[in-house]
C-alpha cells in the first residue's frame, strides 16, 4: 500500500539536512577527487592542465608508493591478529560479575578513550632510550637497550604495540557484548550433559562468536589499513621511511608538496584496495550459513 | 534546596529577551569597530620565540588601540604551511603571516602572495638600505617584493661555560677559544668528551640537514647547476662532510641517535658540553639557568658558511585586499622591525640594520656573540621542494640519520639522498 505523498515528502524533509551534508562533504569530494586525479591540480592555485593518465602512470613507477603501501600492509598484518585475539581473551576474562569483572572491563577499555596525541606522547616517552620505561625494563632484565623508534626493524613493532594497547578496548567491547548475548540456557544444557569448561569454550562460546569475529576482523582490517595518526606522531614515517604508511605519502604529496592531483590518484588506488579487502573479508566470514546463530 | 536561597530558574521569556539584547549589542558592536583597521597575523613560533612574540604583541596592542589585531600561532612546518597555502589559495588569508625566506619561491608567490606595497613601506620609514643586500634580493621574485625580512637564524655553536672551563677551552676573557679546521675541532671535542664523560656535543641526528649543509657549504659545494634544474652535487665534498659526521658518532663525540628533544635535553643536563643547533634555544637554556654561551659554528673547511634561514613577513593572497587594512599591516611590520631588539633576545639576528648596530642589541649576551655570521648565512637550495620543513630536508634527514646511527655508510646515504633529490627534480613543479 502506498503512503500519501505528504508523508513521503515529510520523510525526505527529515533526512534532508543529513542528505545535504552527505552530498557536500562526502559525495562531492569523492567525485572531485577522481576528477582531480586526471589533472595536475595544485594546492597553490596555479592553473591546472588535463594530464590524462599521467598521474596514474607516475604512481605505478613511483617506488615510494609501493614501499609505503607495503608498510601499511605490514602494519595491518602485524596489528590485526593481536587486536582480534587479545580482545577475545580479554572479553572472556572480563565476562564475569563482581568487582573484578568491573575493574577488568574498566581497565581494558580505558586507553581507548584517550586521544591519539596523548597516547603517542606517553609511548614516545616509554620507548625513549636512556630513561624510558621499556628500556628500563630491558636493562633491568640484563638485556641491551633498544632505540625503538629510531631502528628500522623495531619502529613498526613499537607502533603496533602502542596501537594494540590503545585500540584493543573497542574490539573487546564488541566481544563482551556478544558474549553477554549468548543465552544462559545453552550453558545450562551443556552442564546437564556434563560438558567441561574447555568443551563449553570451544564447542559453544567460540562458534557462537563467529559472526562477531567476522565483523571485528573486517572493521579492524579497515581501521588498520587507515593507519596514519600514531605513525605521524611517533616516528613521522621514519627512520628512513621504514614506517611511512601510504596515507602519509598521500598527505606529503597533497599538502606538503601541493600536488593534489597526484595525491588523488594514489588515494583512489588505495580506496580500491580497501573496498576489495572489505568485500573479500565479508564474503569469507558470512559465507558459511550453518553457523549463523 | 534546603536553605531556599538558590537563585530561581530563569524564565524562558527573560532568557529570550536577554539573548536578543545580546545579539543586538554584538551587531552594533561590530559596526562600531568596522571602521578600525584589522590586522590578523599567523605565525609558526611555538617554542621560546613564540612566548617572546606574544609579549611583543602585547606591547603592540597596547600602543595601537586603533587597530583590531589578532595573532594566531600554528604548529611549525608542514601544518603551518599547509593551512597558510589553503587560506591563500581560497583568497581568504589573514592580512599578514610569517614565512621562511627559503620557502618564498616554493610558496608560489604569484598565486598565493600579494606583493608588498613598496610605497606604503617607504612611507612607514623602511627602505632597501635598512637590510643586507643579499637578503633583500632574496625577498624578490621576478623583480617584485613579496617579503620583508625580520631576522636571520644561523646554525651556531652553544657551549657550556663550566664544562669548557674545566676542559681548558676558554680564553682569558671567558669566551671559547676559536678553533678552525677539522683537526683542531676534533681536539676540542675530545677535550669536552673527557670532561663530561659522555658526549662532546649534542646534535639532532634524526634530521642532520643543517649540520651537513653547513659542512658542505664550507667546502664550497654546489647543489644545483645554474639552470636550477639539474643536480650539481660534488660527491667528494658531500662524502667528506658525511664522513666527518659518521666519525663524530663512531668516536662517541656525538650521540648515535638523538631527536630534537634529546638534543636540548643532553645539552641542558650536561651530558654534552657543546651543542650544534640553530640559535633559537637561548631562552630555553637561560630559563634552565644553564651556564652557557654561544659562538659562530667553527669554520672547519675553506670558507665561512652557516646553514640558516630568515623569518619574513608576507601578505598572503586575499581576494579583496582592503587598502586601510594593508596600510595598518605594513605599519605593523614596520613596528615589529623597529622593535626587533626584543625579538633578538630570543636568539635570532635582526634583519633590520639600524637595530643590529644599536648599542642595546650589541650588548646582548650571548645573542650578539654570533652576529658576525649574518652575511655568511647559507640558505637552502633554490627549488620548490626545498626550504625549512620542506621535502628536501626530510629526504636528507631520512638518508643522513643512518650515518650517525651507523645503519648506513656515507656512500649509501649519499646515493639515497641523490636519488631522492633527482626524483623531486623530475617531478613537475606544482607551483
Amino acid at each position: 500500500m502506498r503512503k500519501p505523498w505528504q508523508e513521503r515528502w515529510a520523510g525526505l524533509f527529515f533526512v534532508g539536512p543529513f542528505l545535504l551534508l552527505f552530498a557536500v562533504f562526502l559525495v562531492w569530494p569523492t567525485i572531485s577527487g577522481l576528477w582531480n586525479s586526471f589533472f595536475n591540480t595544485s594546492l597553490a592555485g596555479v592553473e591546472q592542465e588535463f594530464l590524462g593518465l599521467q598521474n596514474w602512470r607516475e604512481m605505478f613507477s613511483d617506488s615510494a608508493v609501493w614501499s609505503s603501501l607495503k608498510n601499511t600492509l605490514i602494519f595491518t598484518a602485524m596489528s590485526t591478529p593481536p587486536l582480534v585475539i587479545i580482545a577475545l581473551v580479554m572479553a572472556l576474562l572480563a565476562n564475569r560479575t563482581g568487582v573484578l569483572g568491573w575493574l577488568l572491563r574498566f581497565a581494558y577499555f580505558a586507553p581507548f578513550v584517550l586521544p591519539a596525541t596523548v597516547v603517542t606522547l606517553i609511548w614516545v616517552w616509554i620507548y625513549e632510550p636512556g630513561f624510558g620505561l621499556a628500556n628500563g625494563l630491558l636493562t633491568a632484565g640484563g638485556f641491551a637497550e633498544i632505540d625503538w623508534l629510531n631502528t628500522e626493524n623495531r619502529a613498526m613493532l613499537a607502533v603496533v604495540i602502542t596501537t594494540v594497547w590503545w585500540t584493543v578496548g573497542f574490539n573487546f567491547l564488541l566481544y563482551l557484548a556478544a558474549l553477554q548475548g549468548i543465552p544462559e540456557q545453552v550453558y545450562e544444557a551443556a552442564d546437564i550433559d556434563g560438558a567441561s569448561e574447555r568443551q563449553k569454550l570451544f564447542r559453544i562460546t567460540l562458534p557462537l562468536l563467529r559472526r562477531t569475529t567476522g565483523l571485528i576482523a573486517v572493521l579492524q582490517l579497515v581501521a588498520s589499513l587507515k593507519i596514519f595518526d600514531q605513525i605521524y606522531l611517533m616516528t613521522n614515517g621514519g627512520p628512513n621511511y621504514a614506517t611511512r604508511p601510504i596515507i602519509q605519502y598521500i598527505y606529503q604529496n597533497g599538502f606538503t608538496n601541493y600536488r593534489i592531483g597526484y595525491a588523488s590518484a594514489i588515494s583512489y588506488m588505495f580506496f580500491a584496495i580497501i573496498v576489495v579487502v572489505a568485500v573479500l573479508q565479508f564474503k569469507l566470514f558470512s559465507g558459511s550459513k550453518e553457523d549463523s546463530a | 534546596m534546603p536553605d531556599g536561597s538558590a537563585p530561581s530558574r530563569p524564565r524562558r521569556r527573560a532568557v529570550l529577551g536577554g539573548l536578543l539584547g545580546a545579539g543586538a549589542l554584538t551587531l552594533t558592536g561590530c559596526s562600531a569597530v568596522q571602521s578600525k583597521a584589522r590586522v590578523r597575523e599567523w605565525n609558526l613560533f611555538g617554542g621560546g620565540d613564540g612566548a617572546r612574540l606574544q609579549q611583543i604583541h602585547q606591547q603592540y596592542v597596547a600602543e595601537h588601540p586603533d587597530v583590531r589585531f589578532e595573532a594566531h600561532t600554528l604548529a611549525w612546518g608542514p601544518p603551518f604551511y599547509t593551512k597558510l597555502a589553503m587560506s591563500a589559495a581560497g583568497g581568504r588569508a589573514p592580512e599578514v603571516a610569517t614565512l621562511h625566506l627559503s620557502r618564498l619561491k616554493g610558496f608560489s608567490p604569484t598565486t598565493m602572495l600579494d606583493p608588498i606595497p613598496v610605497d606604503l613601506l617607504n612611507e612607514a620609514g623602511i627602505s632597501e638600505s635598512d637590510f643586507l643586500p643579499e637578503i633583500w634580493q632574496r625577498c624578490h621574485v621576478d623583480g617584485v617584493l613579496y617579503a620583508v625580512p625580520l631576522d636571520q637564524h644561523p646554525f651556531v655553536l652553544y657551549y657550556n661555560t663550566e664544562i669548557c672551563q674545566k676542559a681548558g677551552l676558554l680564553a682569558p676573557d671567558g669566551r671559547l677559544k676559536p678553533v678552525a679546521g677539522v683537526p683542531a675541532f676534533l681536539e676540542m671535542l675530545k677535550a669536552v668528551k673527557e670532561t663530561t664523560g659522555k658526549f662532546a656535543a649534542s646534535v639532532e641526528t634524526t634530521n642532520p640537514w643543517r649540520m651537513w649543509w653547513t659542512l658542505y657549504g664550507q667546502l664550497e659545494g654546489k647543489f644545483l647547476d645554474d639552470s636550477g634544474q639539474r643536480l650539481a652535487l660534488d660527491d667528494d665534498k658531500a662524502l667528506e662532510a658525511l664522513s666527518l659526521m659518521a666519525k663524530l658518532a663512531a668516536d662517541g663525540l656525538t650521540p648515535r641517535s638523538a631527536n630534537y628533544a634529546a638534543l636540548v635535553a643532553q645539552f641542558s643536563n650536561g651530558e654534552a658540553g657543546l651543542s650544534f643547533n640553530g640559535e633559537w634555544e637561548v631562552t630555553t637554556y637561560q630559563t634552565a639557568k644553564l651556564p652557557f654561551s654561544m659562538a659562530p659554528f667553527p669554520v672547519l673547511y675553506d670558507v665561512p658558511k652557516f646553514a640558516g634561514d630568515a623569518h619574513t613577513f608576507v601578505l598572503p593572497h586575499q581576494a579583496n585586499r582592503n587598502r586601510a587594512d594593508t596600510k595598518a599591516t605594513v605599519e605593523y611590520i614596520t613596528w615589529m622591525l623597529k622593535h626587533s631588539t626584543d625579538w633578538a633576545v630570543g636568539g635570532h639576528i635582526p634583519a633590520y640594520q639600524p637595530v643590529v648596530t644599536s648599542q642595546e642589541y650589541v650588548s646582548l649576551k650571548p645573542q650578539a656573540e654570533y652576529r658576525s655570521v649574518a652575511p655568511d648565512v647559507l640558505y637552502d637550495p633554490d627549488a620548490w621542494f626545498s626550504g625549512s620543513g620542506a621535502q628536501l630536508q626530510n629526504e636528507a634527514g631520512a638518508a643522513f640519520s643512518g650515518v650517525f646511527s651507523g645503519q648506513a655508510t656515507p656512500q649509501d646515504a649519499l646515493a639515497q639522498f641523490k636519488a631522492a633529490t633527482q626524483k623531486l627534480l623530475d617531478t613537475p613543479s606544482p607551483v
